[in-house]
């Protein structure tokens, strides 16, 4: 885990990443978001528009997990150590998680901004902070996930932004209402609670709740339980 | 030691590894030849734990393969065909991260650290990301994390390929050096190497065993008295 997280700062790519990510997420908050004119002393902007912005840091960040070392056959020294799979799958993720953490951490400007014009609620901006990382392990057990399927970096980001662009409209009304013109109502409840979006409503609030967190976390173990079969599977193609 | 026993892979209906079944005892080097495509990599893959074998079974130092996966690999040192490093990584950091996951610990870490550096003459790249390196260079990385452990029995899949001859020398020097407590595989098609490091040899040929016998004993069988024409006879 050590050594992917030291190999993140090793390439410019995590920086070019890290980057883009941190312009793009002021240039939404301040821009789109409207955060000065809205007259409110919170970051609601902000992490309204995280999830969006996860659809291109997130898969960027997971691409390289399996596929690289795919591509490099260094799987093959990976492997053959006396780990686990599950320890492999789960030390990989680990550092790709603290990466996009130190990344969310990078965009505490946002925050001293607000707070330095108002009296933002400290604590429900912690809690969003905290909710948005529950959501980026989400997204990158899923990047973990579409990048031990291939060997290829570009089809390895475009499944994962894909898979999650998926999960995150789901539970969009556009989405919701086109599923209600033919799906029963059961069906449409279950596709809704299955979303990112979903359950991301309460975190931008500042309510970190723990059926939110849970749905989360399940969505995070089960995607790594998944790069797990499958590279068991198939580790040598 | 080493044991298979009707160690088979399948690949699709390709007969990759047909019904191998051999043992190598400490103190033997083993040189597995065969032409490309034989089974050799595949084989030495199984029984490093990457690939999982289509039926039969193979043990390293008694561990199976299969239902001791993890005591068989702590037991092992392994060279993976082309030698695959982490290329943004340096020399000190690879090998940092080997010991970590073979949890070298305090003054037995430090000094198999030490050793393996001083031994592969790697002082002078230490530093180094390994992309900057020259093939002999990264072979004698790929060399050391696989010893770095001293593990009881050592499987390296072709490493001398590539090399220059003054590299092929220094790294069979090494082989030798190592080999009296230790068992030990090396892939080759370089047959001038098993004269020069094996105890044995074996020699597969469409994935199945043609041969088993000392160098000598292997030569004995063509009349010519050389390697290469029982190679011929056997492999094709």
């Amino acid at each position: 885990m050590r050594r992917e997280l030291a190999s993140y700062f090793a390439t410019p790519i995590a920086y070019v990443v890290l980057v883009i990510f941190l312009l793009e997420a002021n240039l939404f908050a301040f821009q789109f978001g409207g955060l000065f004119e809205r007259g409110q002393a919170d970051l609601t902007p902000f992490f309204t528009f995280l999830p969006w912005l996860y659809l291109f840091l997130i898969p960027a960040v997971s691409m390289r997990l399996w596929a690289e070392e795919r591509r490099n056959g260094t799987i093959e020294l990976l492997l053959t150590q006396p780990v686990t799979m599950w320890q492999a799958v789960l030390g990989k993720f680990l550092a790709a998680w603290l990466f996009v953490g130190i990344a969310l951490v990078l965009t505490c400007p946002i925050w001293i901004t607000v707070a330095y014009l108002g009296r933002p609620d400290h604590g429900a901006i912690i809690a969003a902070y905290l909710g948005s990382f529950f959501v980026a392990g989400g997204f990158l057990a899923v990047g973990s996930f579409t990048s031990s399927l291939t060997k290829n970096q570009l089809i390895a980001f475009l499944l994962a932004a894909w898979a999650c662009f998926l999960l995150l409209i789901a539970g969009y009304p556009a989405a919701t209402d086109w599923f209600q013109t033919w799906a029963p109502q059961w069906l449409v409840a279950g596709i809704t609670s299955l979303s990112f979006l979903t359950h991301f409503e309460n975190i931008v609030k500042g309510v970190l709740d723990l059926r939110d967190v849970l749905y989360y976390a399940l969505v995070t173990v089960f995607f790594l339980l998944a790069s797990t079969v499958v590279l068991d599977a198939r580790k040598s193609k | 030691m080493i044991k298979t026993q009707n160690l088979t892979k399948n690949y699709d209906g390709l007969l990759a590894v047909d019904d191998l079944t051999f043992t190598v005892e400490p103190g033997e080097v083993l040189g597995f030849l065969g032409p490309n495509g034989a089974g050799k990599s595949t084989t030495m893959r199984m029984l490093a734990g990457f690939i999982t074998p289509t039926s039969g079974t193979g043990s390293i130092c008694g561990h199976d393969i299969a239902t001791d996966a993890l005591a068989a690999k702590a037991a092992l040192g392994y060279l993976p065909e082309g030698a695959p490093l982490y290329g943004e990584m340096t020399v000190g950091g690879l090998l940092d991260f080997i010991a970590d996951l073979r949890r070298l610990e305090g003054a037995h870490r430090k000094t198999r650290l030490d050793y393996v550096i001083s031994r592969l003459q790697l002082e002078p790249v230490i530093a180094q990301t390994i992309d900057t390196l020259s093939k002999g260079f990264k072979r004698r990385v790929g060399l050391a994390q696989a010893i770095v452990h001293d593990p009881k029995v050592l499987i390296l899949d072709e490493p001398t390929d590539g090399l220059d001859p003054l590299q092929k020398h220094e790294v069979r020097t090494l082989i030798g050096e190592i080999a009296r407590e230790k068992t030990i595989v090396i892939s080759t098609h370089i047959l001038e190497e098993v004269d020069a490091v094996c105890t044995r040899a074996i020699i597969v040929a469409r994935g199945k065993l043609v041969a088993d016998d000392t160098p000598a004993g292997l030569k004995a069988r063509a009349p010519s008295g050389r390697l290469e024409d029982v190679f011929r006879a056997v492999a094709a």
